[in-house]
């Protein structure tokens, strides 16, 4: 075979320099030769370099004429050694297409005389022609004009031939062993793991998908502020309650009944549940003296509190919600300062679209404590977002209705190149801190933030549906990368 | 937040000087409102009709949507907003507000019926003399009583506010309450005579007051104000009459606004009749109105007065942070266009003693003054203060997010010694001894002759003694090697690694290159073609420890970050097991 011939060829001489004579001299197909060594090749047993070489080979008119005799002898021998033939006769004699070029040929080699009657002008001719092409179907070479002769007259072309040089290659061995495609506990009991030989791996392509489980990306960023939070030393809020009365949504945060936020078209109000059941009356008491006509200091809204909207039942707005019942409850025992946060669901009755949905997150951050200042709240600002890796930030005076002074925090983007608002922030109003009862020298510093637009801002996601809700893209939450906000 | 339009050229011209959008913008920022956008009239309508063919930019008025905050209602138009920010920048003086020297006898009444009481309780009055209205101003007049009905009016429920030319009025005038069928005028652009409740019909397609006939349409009385001579000037709060309309001409106007809430009512006032009064020939004077109700009460709008507040420095300073004295602190609230003086409070402390004008309703506590300092000094110029809080430690936080993204894959973790003999990092893989190993001096046994060098020998061995453990075995480490290091002060440093087997009938090799893939993808590492340096790409590898052929190693942006592959049956056999598969990644 010729995989044996080779490689035992290989043994004892340096190269095969010709695939080609190799094959010839071997009687084997050079085709099947070919294959051979492209596959030994494939897993180095040999390493083979191309060689193309320019051949003649015969055109079906060629080979004829190999096998037959070119024409102008077919026509010579017809052609009687004494006396003549007429033409008409002669033409009876042969093939149609044998006569005419036999006649041109004849003619001009001068072997024989043309005209009505055709006799030989000499008595023996050689077929040079015939040989001519014996030779080229064999493989030898011929002179430029010989070439020229027989190209002219189509009897043979051109044609590339290729074959190959062959050497060792790195895998050289006499006999090819069966290439296994992976080593199984039976190798290993058997022993022959020493005598395989592996199918070459394709490490131009990824490997198959990994079968794993997966987080998705928004709660991936939450874990990671809830870690950055822990480090700054603030403790999370329970959040679990999402109906909310206005009066701890709205009112104990000093937010007026009139307000745009207490718009049904703002707020999902519940017709079931859809009043609370209970309110501390006391401290409802002071919170409507608050918003009517003020005190501790303020001069109050002005207008008619009526406890019917402040019974009123919601989705919550914000988990402001919950800050303020946890700031009542912090005024119920003796003053402690506290850090709180949360990061959970809030609600809005507004359109959906690429940046809004009715329901998201919201992280909200706050510090209460004797004597904090507005620089403390920078101060603050500047840690929380620097870890979220927003270290450039200013402040623009905004309203809120229940922090006064309310900052609204910017943050410098590099890849939009400009500012760009990342949250709200403020101390929270006296006259929501005092009717708590929260002692007068206790400020209280809050800012809050949507979890899904940083997310979106650090993931490139522009549609907050591609991110959050039914519509989501499975693959993305699978390709995600991990969340390394706060490991700078 | 309200937007404002305003005309940027007449806005630059207000405020004395020309800026660029940028320094605007800055200006904008430091005050507290906003450049929203940039547009043109044109445009704007443009975009109303969805016509999408561009106009000619240079030929159209500039305007300046402006972002304004939702307490600050005398910022609703563009003579607010210049104002404010002429005081803001020093280049005027606070307006002092007055009013007319009106005697009580010649003063216009208001006289309010007590049947209004069932339906809008409140109106209150006054009277511009002597204005002077371009194009501009009236417009900016009109939008005003727009922006004012959309936001603090909630839509004209609480407050409703009907502009007259007094010219065309003769006092006293009544406000009453009274059946639809019997209230009977023409009004505004319309040229025939209604009943209220022909009208309510008649409204009820029109697309812009539609929207207002829900607050009064089931009460049986209609409010509505006339004048002496039985004209009616509005229909609150649907539509003024025709006859009163004031125009571009128009040198005295009245206005009235009926409320359900007096308070804003009066806001609303004062913010209408302050900001005008600027085109007024006595700037910033009012003409005051008497409004007289049916029991003998009886009260003169507007209200003019300021509201005064003492506040405390210290209180200023303690709660924005800073050391600012008295003089600075009045001079900061002077240019928020709130008049302050110091006053001696005792104990050589200070208080500011605040005037807050009728324009600034929003300050409604000492809290609001001491925003107005912070604003005026600069939210960004405050020192912050740092607060106690630490940071976490990249390298293991790191850690612990790839230890969970593998144990996710289906790896289960293991936790092995650090110390180990030295053949188990040498012969036992199929190498020489690695020169950068640390070696311990006094080892008791020969199980911690050497800190490990690599995590493999830890791994192979777990898997030595779970030989009855089901297969497939899939298990991972995270953990510290440690190898010589010139570098640092002792001569040796630890380094984070990875590694994770599968043990298996068959090689489990794709698992394992799965994983180097999912760990790649979850640091967000792409795959790359082999020789880029911008991912990671993986080549065949020459490792002892690997079965030839059988391995492959791992670039991470240019750089060798480990080896994949079939462990040496030579090297299970030294570790005493059958198959496994093992993966290294830095």
């Amino acid at each position: 075979m010729a995989e044996e011939a080779i490689l035992g060829y290989l043994e004892k001489n340096e190269q095969i320099s010709d695939s080609g004579n190799f094959a010839a001299e071997r009687g084997f197909d050079h085709n099947d030769v070919v294959n051979v060594i492209k596959s030994l090749h494939g897993f180095r047993y040999i390493d083979a370099q191309d060689i193309k070489r320019e051949t003649w080979v015969l055109t079906g008119e060629g080979k004829k004429y190999a096998a037959e005799g070119s024409p102008e002898v077919q026509l010579f021998l017809a052609v009687p050694a004494e006396g003549s033939i007429s033409k008409d006769e002669l033409q009876k004699k042969l093939d149609p297409a044998v006569f005419k070029i036999g006649c041109s040929q004849a003619g001009k080699n001068k072997w024989v005389e043309m005209g009505k009657q055709v006799s030989r002008k000499v008595q023996n001719v050689e077929d040079k022609v015939k040989d001519l092409l014996l030779q080229v179907q064999n493989g030898h070479a011929l002179s430029k004009e010989e070439i020229s002769s027989l190209k002219a007259r189509k009897l043979i072309v051109p044609q590339t031939w290729k074959g190959y040089s062959v050497r060792k290659g790195p895998n050289y061995a006499p006999k090819r062993k069966k290439a296994a495609t992976d080593l199984t506990r039976e190798n290993l009991q058997k022993g022959d793991w020493k005598e395989l030989e592996f199918k070459e791996y394709n490490f131009n392509a990824k490997g198959q998908p990994a079968e794993g489980g997966h987080l998705h990306p928004l709660l991936k960023v939450r874990k990671q502020l809830k870690d950055i939070f822990l480090q700054m030393g603030f403790e999370e809020m329970p959040t679990n309650n999402f109906v909310e009365s206005s009066f701890w949504n709205f009112d104990a945060l000093f937010q007026p009944q009139q307000h745009p936020a207490r718009d049904s078209h703002d707020t999902f109000f519940l017709e079931e549940p859809s009043t609370t059941r209970e309110l501390p009356e006391d401290y409802v008491e002071r919170v409507k003296r608050v918003h009517e006509s003020g005190g501790y200091g303020s001069r109050g809204y002005g207008y008619e509190w009526k406890r019917e909207e402040a019974n009123k039942n919601l989705l919550r707005t914000h988990t402001t919600a919950v800050s303020s019942r946890m700031l009542k409850a912090l005024a119920e025992k003796p003053f402690a300062p506290k850090k709180y946060f949360s990061i959970d669901r809030v609600f809005r009755n507004e359109a959906v679209d690429r940046t809004h949905l009715a329901e998201f997150h919201q992280i909200e951050g706050l510090v209460c404590d004797r004597g904090l200042t507005l620089g403390d709240l920078i101060g603050v600002l500047h840690d929380f977002f620097s870890r979220l890796g927003m270290s450039k930030l200013r402040f623009k005076p905004a309203y809120n209705p229940y922090t006064e002074p309310s900052m609204e925090i910017f943050s410098y983007h590099e890849g939009f190149g400009k500012w760009v608002e990342v949250g709200n922030s403020g101390m929270f109003r006296p006259e929501m801190l005092l009717p708590m009862g929260l002692p007068e020298d206790v400020h209280v510093i809050a800012w809050g933030l949507s979890l899904e637009r940083p997310t979106m801002i650090l993931y490139g996601i522009d549609n907050i549906r591609d991110l959050f809700g039914h519509k989501v893209d499975l693959g993305l939450i699978k390709r995600n990368p991990i969340c390394r906000l706060g490991i700078s | 937040m309200p937007t404002v339009s305003v005309g940027r050229d007449r806005l630059f011209a207000a405020l004395g000087k020309s800026y660029t959008k940028e320094e605007f913008e800055d200006l904008c920022f430091c005050f507290g409102i906003e450049l929203d956008d940039v547009t043109t009239e044109k445009a704007i309508i443009r975009k109303e009709k969805h016509l999408d063919e561009e106009g000619d930019e240079n030929d159209e008025e500039v305007i300046y949507k402006i972002e304004v905050p939702a307490n600050r209602y005398d910022l609703l138009c563009l003579e607010g907003i210049a104002q404010a920010l002429r005081v803001f920048n020093k280049q005027q003086e606070i307006p002092k507000y007055t009013l007319s020297d009106v005697s009580k006898d010649s003063m216009l009444q208001m006289h309010v019926k007590p049947e209004t009481s069932s339906i809008r309780p409140y109106v209150v009055c006054a009277v511009l003399r002597d204005i002077s209205f371009d194009e501009a101003s009236y417009n900016s007049f009109i939008d005003l009583q727009d922006k004012l009905h959309q936001n603090i009016c909630r839509r004209r429920t609480l407050v409703a506010i009907g502009t007259h030319d007094l010219d065309t009025l003769q006092g006293p005038f009544t406000y009453e309450a009274l059946p639809p069928s019997h209230i009977n005028f023409v009004p505004l652009k319309q040229t025939r005579d209604f009943t209220a409740d022909e009208l309510m019909e008649f409204y009820k397609s029109d697309l812009k007051l539609k929207k207002y006939l829900h607050i009064i349409e089931n009460s049986p009385l209609y409010p509505v104000l006339y004048d002496q001579n039985r004209t009616v000037l509005s229909l609150p709060p649907i539509i003024n009459g025709a006859h009163s309309a004031i125009t571009l001409k128009t040198k005295n106007v009245f206005i009235e606004c009926t409320a359900t809430d007096l308070t804003k009512a009066k806001i609303v006032l004062n913010t209408m009749v302050t900001i005008f009064s600027e085109y007024c020939k006595r700037k910033y004077q009012v003409e005051p109105v008497e409004v007289v109700y049916a029991d003998g009460r009886s009260y003169v709008y507007p209200d003019l007065s300021a509201y005064n507040m003492e506040v405390s420095l210290s209180y200023i300073n303690h709660t924005i942070g800073v050391s600012l004295e008295a003089e600075e602190v009045t001079s900061l609230l002077n240019r928020m266009q709130l008049h302050a003086e110091r006053s001696a409070s005792g104990n050589n402390q200070w208080n500011i003693n605040v005037l807050v004008p009728p324009t600034r309703s929003d300050v409604l506590h000492p809290c609001d003054v001491m925003e107005d300092v912070a604003i005026a000094y600069g939210y960004n110029n405050i020192p912050k203060r740092k607060p106690a809080s630490v940071k976490p430690l990249a390298l293991n936080e790191f850690s612990d997010l790839m230890r969970l993204e593998i144990a996710m894959n289906g790896f289960t973790e293991v936790l092995t010694w650090i110390l180990c003999s030295s053949k188990e990092i040498s012969t036992m893989l199929n190498r020489q001894t690695d020169e950068s190993t640390a070696v311990v001096g006094n080892p008791r046994t020969s199980d911690f002759e050497v800190v490990r060098t690599t995590l493999m020998p830890g791994i192979l061995k777990t898997i030595g003694h779970n030989k009855d453990h089901p297969k497939p075995i899939k298990i991972y480490e995270v953990g510290d090697v440690v190898l010589l290091d010139e570098k640092k002060d002792v001569g040796a440093s630890c380094r984070r690694r990875l590694a994770a087997l599968y043990c298996g009938a068959n090689s489990g090799f794709e698992l394992i290159h799965c994983l180097v893939d999912r760990i790649m993808e979850v640091i967000g590492t792409p795959f790359v073609p082999v020789g880029d340096d911008t991912g990671y790409y993986i080549q065949r590898s020459d490792e002892p420890e690997f079965l030839p052929g059988r391995q492959a190693s791992i670039t991470h942006k240019g750089k060798h970050v480990g080896t994949f592959g079939i462990v040496h049956p030579e090297v299970m056999s030294s570790f005493e097991q059958s198959l496994k598969n093992i993966s290294y990644v830095d």
